[in-house]
């Protein structure tokens, strides 16, 4: 892993909230079995660290849980949602799996690249959006979607997807959920039971 | 007992037992990758599926439990179709360079294709790459050809103890890979070699030197530490290209240390292939008879009390008989195969010997080190103590050196004095061992060869009876060797006789001119330097310390050349056997002693090896059980008296330079350079 640029650099210890928060998530377990709690470190971790788990991050973890690096980066390879490398302010993830993709996720890609800038899996040059093609996220009946960060950005249309990344840019994401005034995932034409409601 | 019906026929299994056990037993090959007998079970391989009745599709029959009932067939055409679906998958990303694959010719995968696989591939899709990873000096990666069987990373984990392998990634993306890369820190990591059923590791000193079917086999034993790991030489003409280790479950099970498998390069390197003599103090060539001439004009009116012989780690029993029984008709009492002065006593069998043998380190429940290193010393020894830990419930105490053994112990202190304190029961670690059903401590040579050895070797064996380590049935009382010649040299009374001195004064003695003619069996590790008034003669393979300081240097045979008989440190012995002949003019040692004797005049009273063996059985009866154990009764031993204050150290400062052949080697020099050195490099930094 040392052929990741950058993975090396920095040190990294929790801060004293984390810490009491990494403490609770380990008491969970029984003793002996801390090992278990891993994922939820790294996560915790990966949000202390600006999106991504370094070498230092994953050294911290592994100490924390007397396991050995290697079973740390295991973990951390295995899963997506951990990212290896740096990732921008706001991390752009792109739903391409069937339902996304017939309902025009190609062209949400195109307008993000055009938007941005830069293709996938890369990072604009001012650090604040990085954009990665995802598979399925779950919100199917929304489709198309992106992810960023934690929150999903549902109905979109490609001029919409260019208003969201551009109110990011300006440091004010709009509220997530589905972009058409569609009541979460009830029908696109409005609900057809519990009408009054 | 299970009873279960596999291929139309009942057969009955040990509960516990796993379908593929079952199906070995009755007699029917299951294919198999990641399935390994003295590993964990992954089953991740899926090429032992079997037909179970009532299940809707094949069982992975290596995870699954044999139960009472079972049907089971290993010959359907749905187990053919299922073995040739998995094969097809296995080889889907695996590369077909077999021509130019150092597994060629030995490799399950290929092997397994040929029985089980269809000939033909549907797969027309690029095949992925991955790139190689550099996992240190001894293992060559080409890890495309890498089939995720996950043994390598079991092997780490369990058996050596270094938790450094693991499966990188995900699905079609996984790897086996390193948290960081770097040469994997194990004194068994060659094993992987051997488990890795492809050729994704292999043996890079090995790389392209020879296919296996060139090469011609011997199964000897290893002499390179004192556990008498059983190996197979493989050869080509006069040349050893590898070894391997070959399975004796009571010594190394089917592993061998780093040092046994890859040292045997030194073998080809300064190795003495003619007699030299030392003229106007050069030392030049010289024929047999030229350099016997002048032992014998050397040995001219010296009296017997000024003759002196000492034999190193690597010699034969057949050849210290021999320079006995020489010593013994020149009227020398001064004999020595002690060269580290331990003070081991030759007079008790059982104070010499690692009593509870290596397979019993499974049945203890205590075990105290004392003063050893047993990852360097006997890398064997401790991976069954690393095995039995493993199982639970085993408390680990050490008194000497604190590092890293791959399981972890109470560290009780540094020296004699803390062993002093734990045989008075002054230490809680005391009531542990009383409490143990069958406690066992083993004193390294780092305790024992010191000024106070013997008081240390008394201090010991009043712990072993104070906790009851001596009972009917159970020895728990050990030492450890880390030379193979020793417990033979011991067993065949190569020691001072009567009046006679030990390796220290006879190394004085030739300094200051008391010893006269000082014979040298292979002894290299004396630390002496070249004596003025005393005639060296050095008998052995190698131009290290020993021949640099000879007047007569007599080639000899090393371990893999002759025929020869090592006792290991359970007081085994076993038969070595010649895999080439020896080198140039070199001869078999006892051979040489026997030619020499007559040249002297006095002719040993044996021409033959059969003779020579009933002479060497006749000196010690425990050799005549080749690979069987005589039990040692429990004697009197050890010397009460005072003991120092300096702590113990291992005798062994460097794993991978230990002997002549290894210091030759230059695979061992780059592993110290890449372990040890790098190691102390770091330790210095931190």
């Amino acid at each position: 892993m040392t052929d990741k640029a950058g993975n090396g650099a920095g040190t990294f210890a929790f801060t004293p909230e984390n810490r009491a928060k990494a403490d609770a998530v380990i008491a969970k377990y029984p003793a002996g079995c801390q090992a278990s709690a891993v994922l939820p470190l790294l996560d915790l971790a990966q949000r202390q660290n600006g999106g991504w788990i370094s070498q230092a991050v994953m050294e911290h973890v592994a100490g924390l849980l007397d396991m050995a690096s290697i079973r740390v980066y295991e973990v951390a390879t295995f899963y997506t949602m951990l990212n290896l490398e740096p990732v921008g302010r706001y991390h752009v993830q792109l739903c391409r799996t069937t339902p996304c993709w017939l309902r025009g996720s190609d062209a949400l890609r195109d307008a993000c690249r055009d938007e941005l800038g830069v293709g996938l899996g890369d990072t604009t040059e001012d650090g604040l959006f990085t954009l990665t093609e995802v598979e399925c996220l779950g919100a199917c009946v929304n489709a198309p979607m992106v992810q960023i960060n934690d929150d999903f950005y549902e109905d979109l249309d490609p001029a919409r997807m260019k208003e969201i990344l551009r109110a990011c840019k300006a440091g004010d994401p709009p509220s997530p959920g589905p972009q058409t005034g569609r009541q979460t995932s009830a029908p696109s034409s409005g609900p057809t039971t519990l009408t009054e409601l | 007992m299970t009873t279960l019906t596999i291929d139309g026929a009942e057969i009955t299994v040990e509960p516990g037992s796993t379908v593929m056990q079952a199906c070995v037993q009755a007699g029917k090959e299951i294919p198999h990758f990641c399935y390994h007998d003295r590993l964990s079970i992954a089953g991740n391989c899926r090429m032992c599926l079997v037909e179970m009745e009532r299940s809707p599709k094949p069982i992975a029959s290596c995870a699954m439990p044999a139960a009472d009932g079972m049907v089971i067939r290993t010959d359907t055409e749905q187990v053919k179709k299922a073995r040739e679906g998995v094969m097809e998958f296995l080889l889907i990303n695996h590369p077909l360079d077999c021509p130019i694959c150092d597994q060629g010719g030995e490799c399950d995968l290929q092997d397994q294709a040929m029985a089980y696989g269809r000939h033909f591939s549907r797969f027309d899709e690029g095949k992925r790459a991955v790139r190689d990873k550099d996992v240190g000096p001894l293992i060559e990666t080409i890890m495309t050809r890498c089939i995720h069987c996950t043994r390598c990373i079991r092997f780490a984990d369990e058996i050596a103890g270094v938790e450094e392998f693991g499966a990188v990634f995900r699905g079609e993306h996984m790897e086996i890979g390193t948290y960081v890369e770097k040469a994997v820190s194990s004194e068994l990591s060659g094993n992987m070699i051997d488990l890795c059923p492809v050729g994704a590791l292999t043996s890079k000193p090995y790389a392209f030197v020879a296919r296996s079917w060139e090469l011609h086999t011997t199964e000897t034993v290893d002499v390179l530490d004192a556990v008498g790991s059983n190996i197979r030489v493989d050869a080509r003409g006069t040349e050893v290209l590898r070894v391997v280790p070959r399975l004796h479950d009571e010594i190394n099970e089917e592993w061998l240390s780093d040092k046994s498998r890859f040292a045997y390069d030194g073998l080809r390197r300064r190795r003495l292939d003619r007699c030299y003599v030392r003229r106007n103090g050069a030392l030049e060539a010289a024929s047999w008879a030229e350099a016997f001439d002048a032992i014998s004009s050397a040995a001219k009116g010296l009296k017997g009390d000024q003759i002196a012989a000492l034999a190193g780690d690597m010699a034969d029993c057949e050849a210290m008989t021999a320079l006995a029984d020489l010593m013994g008709v020149l009227g020398s009492p001064h004999l020595d195969c002690r060269q580290d002065g331990a003070k081991l006593d030759p007079t008790s069998r059982a104070s010499y010997l690692f009593n509870s043998t290596i397979a019993g380190i499974e049945e203890a429940d205590a075990i105290l080190l004392i003063g050893t290193n047993p990852r360097w010393e006997a890398s064997l020894v401790n991976a069954r103590i690393r095995k039995r830990w493993r199982r639970g419930g085993l408390k680990v105490g050490v008194i000497g050196p604190q590092v890293d053994l791959t399981y972890p112990y109470h560290h009780l202190g540094d020296g004699p004095e803390s062993l002093a304190t734990l045989a008075k029961g002054g230490h809680a670690f005391a009531d542990v061992l009383k409490m143990a059903e069958r406690p066992m401590l083993i004193v390294g040579q780092g305790a024992l060869a010191r000024p106070d050895g013997a008081a240390v070797l008394a201090h010991a064996r009043a712990v072993a009876d104070a906790s009851g380590m001596v009972s009917d049935g159970w020895n728990g009382f050990n030492v450890l060797h880390s030379a193979a010649a020793r417990v033979g040299g011991l067993d065949l009374g190569f020691v001072p006789g009567e009046g006679g001195r030990d390796t220290a004064a006879i190394c004085e003695g030739a300094c200051e001119g008391s010893i006269r003619l000082l014979y040298l069996l292979g002894a290299d590790e004396l630390g002496l330097a070249r004596p003025e008034d005393c005639f060296v003669v050095y008998q052995g393979h190698h131009g290290d310390a020993g021949a640099r300081i000879a007047d007569v240097i007599l080639p000899g045979a090393a371990y893999t050349e002759k025929h020869g008989t090592y006792v290991n440190l359970e007081g085994r012995p076993q038969r070595a056997y010649p895999a080439t002949a020896p080198l140039g003019e070199a001869r078999e040692d006892w051979r040489i002693l026997r030619a020499l004797s007559a040249h002297l005049g006095k002719p040993l009273a044996y021409d033959t090896l059969d003779e020579l063996r009933a002479r060497m059985v006749e000196r010690a009866p425990a050799l005549a059980a080749i690979d069987e154990i005589t039990p040692a009764p429990w004697g009197d031993f050890g010397t009460d008296g005072a003991v120092d204050e300096a702590s113990f150290a291992s005798p062994i400062g460097d794993f991978y330079l230990t002997d002549p052949i290894t210091r030759a080697s230059a695979t061992m020099a780059e592993c110290s350079a890449a372990f040890v050195s790098a190691a102390e490099e770091a330790r210095a930094d931190g």
